[in-house]
């Protein structure tokens, strides 16, 4: 597939990057851009892109923009969590940082949070460190690309022991530019031994232009770390969103991950963990509601590398309408992995004929020593549960929405910050409510 | 209050019920009691709307309405209940929800203002102690991993609630030991009032014990094979059902 428009962006923007100045950051940049332009946008010719296609991107256009423009006026950015609970809020537009609509801190000593410009600015030791530390799979190109284009992002170090009570919300608007845009945040968490913190991702937008997001995040957990990690992705319906994310847990650390994507025309979600020390485990669960002709891709890659690591994964899906859904989970236990206890779990409501979900579950088992399991399931919603709800005076419609608010409920409600719950809750509802015309 | 005539309905193409007659009125209790395959069950989905249930032939006037043409909701909505032989369980549901959305849908369907959370903590509370329930199973999802016993007072619950006006119970003794039955019969009997109507489904006598029919009806081979008072359910304890099949299939 052609990468001209990609070339094009980086061609008038290089010089403008953040970081240029430092020799090992240009040559990160240009050594991705040259195996970007060598492998171009995924086709569908690639076998992890064989359900997802990313024509709809390179049709519509997208231009680059180097400098944020101030201009663009909001009270505030939306957020995820009561108004009365503290919490840190980096708020990105277009891909810009939003200092004036940000508010971080106080923070416990041992802890930063901040843009990627500004650690650029502060300590570009440090990155140079751990910028590309995770991300080194050099088959993704949209990885690569984002690495040569990285403009911005959010940077969350803890020393060791620090926990941060206070969840972190990161913001980003997209949709507010003049034009079609593109931009590629790049994120960085790095934990060290023992800290711990919780962080939320919204992903919503403000104006009317179509966008691209392009995001890659980095994590870290040294020992005994533990991450909370959701996102919502609620999108404008024109936008697109691809998100490749590169985590690396160790010995006793925890890498707990939730989705859910209600948002973008074209969206998908790559999440690699490595589980590289012995009590490492992680959650990697998601939900999605989609319709009309939107086409949401989930796909995750495990690896258990050591013995006595966990994982478990869920990813619950609505589709309605001609939408379409991909989940793609490959769990690969490697052969010292001994005592590994792995499941996987797909299950979809299709709510429509036209709805189609492609799920492939994937388990690679090299040790002989493990508990695995994986399963997918598809199907429309329970009839005796809709009869029994009808019986006792429920309108068909109401029914069939409590039936699939409950069927994601339970993947919300088994969530760490329960804070989040009545947001993702609502969101869900508003789907729902939405939908109530046609259900 | 239930007029069914010469009703006749199909499952998967396949006649079950060959024409039905039985006409209950307020403040009374019927027992149809009949075999396994008799169409007892059927009986209680066509009369709620299950799909797939279709009547083919007949009419059911329910208080002079033509209930064979409401959705299920509607039926519920004039006054309509069934108790579930086999309860469904509904996981990420709270039971409170459920009964909160399932009493409004129904008062809506009445004209009657709709519960506020308060009002209708308050009346929940109200019906749970008359019917001696812990609020434990409030909640909880929808029956989930509820004992046999707890389904089956739950379904009660859902009529103290809804307060219907005729209620179908559906072998509501199946899987309960007698004790358990004992509270469900208990519960249903402090829901009679001069102006509803219980039709109690059942194979085997001893729930009329506690549930005791003003009228008895012998179902099988999809048609009313004899009618009389509650000493025909005693009858049927000593006889068994050999003498209905027979006549029937001769």
């Amino acid at each position: 597939m052609s990468t001209e428009t990609f070339t094009e962006h980086y061609g008038a923007l290089r010089d403008a990057l953040p970081g240029q100045d430092l020799p090992w950051l240009s040559r990160l940049r240009a050594d991705a851009f040259a195996r970007f332009a060598e492998a171009g946008l995924p086709t569908p010719r690639q076998e992890s892109w064989k359900y997802t296609s990313l024509r709809p991107i390179e049709k519509a256009g997208f231009g680059a923009d180097g400098a944020p423009r101030a201009c663009i006026s909001i009270d505030r950015a939306p957020s995820l969590l009561p108004s009365a609970s503290d919490h840190h809020r980096l708020v990105f537009v277009d891909g810009h940082h939003r200092a004036d609509l940000s508010t971080v801190g106080p923070l416990p000593e041992g802890a930063e949070l901040t843009s990627l410009r500004e650690m650029l600015a502060k300590d570009p030791a440090w990155l140079e460190a751990h910028l590309g530390a995770q991300a080194q799979d050099d088959s993704q190109a949209l990885l690569a690309l984002n690495t040569a284009m990285m403009m911005n992002g959010f940077v969350l170090r803890l020393a060791k022991g620090t926990v941060l009570h206070d969840p972190i919300e990161v913001v980003h608007l997209g949709g507010a530019g003049e034009g079609p845009l593109a931009y590629h945040p790049r994120n960085l968490v790095v934990l060290e031994p023992g800290s711990q913190a919780t962080l939320i991702e919204h992903h919503t937008h403000m104006g009317e232009q179509p966008y691209y997001a392009n995001s890659g995040t980095e994590v870290t957990l040294a020992e005994g770390a533990v991450l909370h990690h959701y996102k919502l992705q609620a999108d404008a319906l024109n936008a697109f969103h691809t998100a490749t994310v590169h985590a690396e847990v160790a010995a006793g650390a925890l890498y707990d991950a939730f989705g859910m994507t209600t948002g973008a025309r074209l969206s998908r979600n790559e999440i690699a963990v490595r589980l590289a020390g012995e009590e490492a485990n992680c959650h990697l669960n998601g939900a999605y509601l989609v319709r009309g002709e939107q086409h949401v891709d989930n796909t995750t890659r495990i690896d258990h590398l050591v013995p006595n690591t966990a994982c478990s994964e869920i990813f619950k899906g609505v589709i309605d309408d001609k939408a379409r859904a991909v989940f793609q989970g490959k769990i690969t236990v490697h052969r010292d992995a001994q005592h590994t206890n792995g499941h996987q779990l797909s299950k979809v409501l299709l709510l429509s004929d036209q709805a189609e979900i492609d799920a492939k579950p994937e388990l690679e088992i090299y040790a002989d020593d493990v508990v695995c399991s994986h399963g997918a399931t598809a199907g429309d919603l329970d009839h005796n549960a809709l009869f029994y709800l009808r019986s006792r005076g429920i309108p068909e419609k109401a029914a069939r929405a409590m039936l699939i608010e409950a069927f994601l409920a339970e993947s919300v409600h088994n969530i760490a910050a329960q804070g989040l719950c009545p947001a993702l809750m609502s969101s869900i509802g508003h789907w729902l409510a939405d939908r109530r015309g046609d259900l | 209050m239930l007029e069914i005539k010469n009703l006749h309905a199909t499952v998967d193409g396949k006649e079950i019920l060959k024409g039905i007659d039985l006409s209950v009125n307020a403040g009374e209790i019927h027992a149809i009691m009949g075999p396994n395959g008799s169409g007892k069950s059927t009986l209680s989905y066509v009369l709620t709307g299950r799909e797939g249930y279709e009547a083919t032939e007949g009419e059911v006037l329910f208080k002079g309405r033509n209930l064979l043409d409401m959705e299920p909701e509607q039926r519920a909505g004039a006054g309509v209940f069934l108790a579930f032989q086999y309860p469904v369980e509904i996981p990420g549901v709270p039971n409170t929800t459920f009964l909160k959305e399932a009493l409004n849908s129904v008062r809506r369907a009445r004209g009657e203002d709709e519960l506020d959370a308060m009002q209708f903590v308050k009346l929940v509370r109200e019906k749970t102690k008359m019917l001696h329930m812990s609020d434990d199973m409030l909640k909880r999802a929808v029956n989930v991993g509820f004992s046999g016993g707890e389904k089956k007072r739950n379904e009660a619950l859902q009529m103290a609630i809804l307060e219907p006006s005729l209620a179908i119970l559906d072998e509501t003794d199946s899987g309960l030991d007698i004790d358990a039955m004992k509270t469900v019969a208990d519960s249903v009997n402090l829901l009679r009032r001069p102006d509803n109507a219980l039709l109690v489904i059942t194979h085997y006598q001893r729930l009329l014990d506690y549930i005791v029919p003003d009228h008895v009806h012998v179902l099988a081979h999809g048609r009313i094979q004899k009618s009389g008072g509650k000493e025909l359910a005693l009858e049927l304890e000593k006889s068994g059902y050999a003498a209905f099949t027979e006549t029937a299939a001769a």
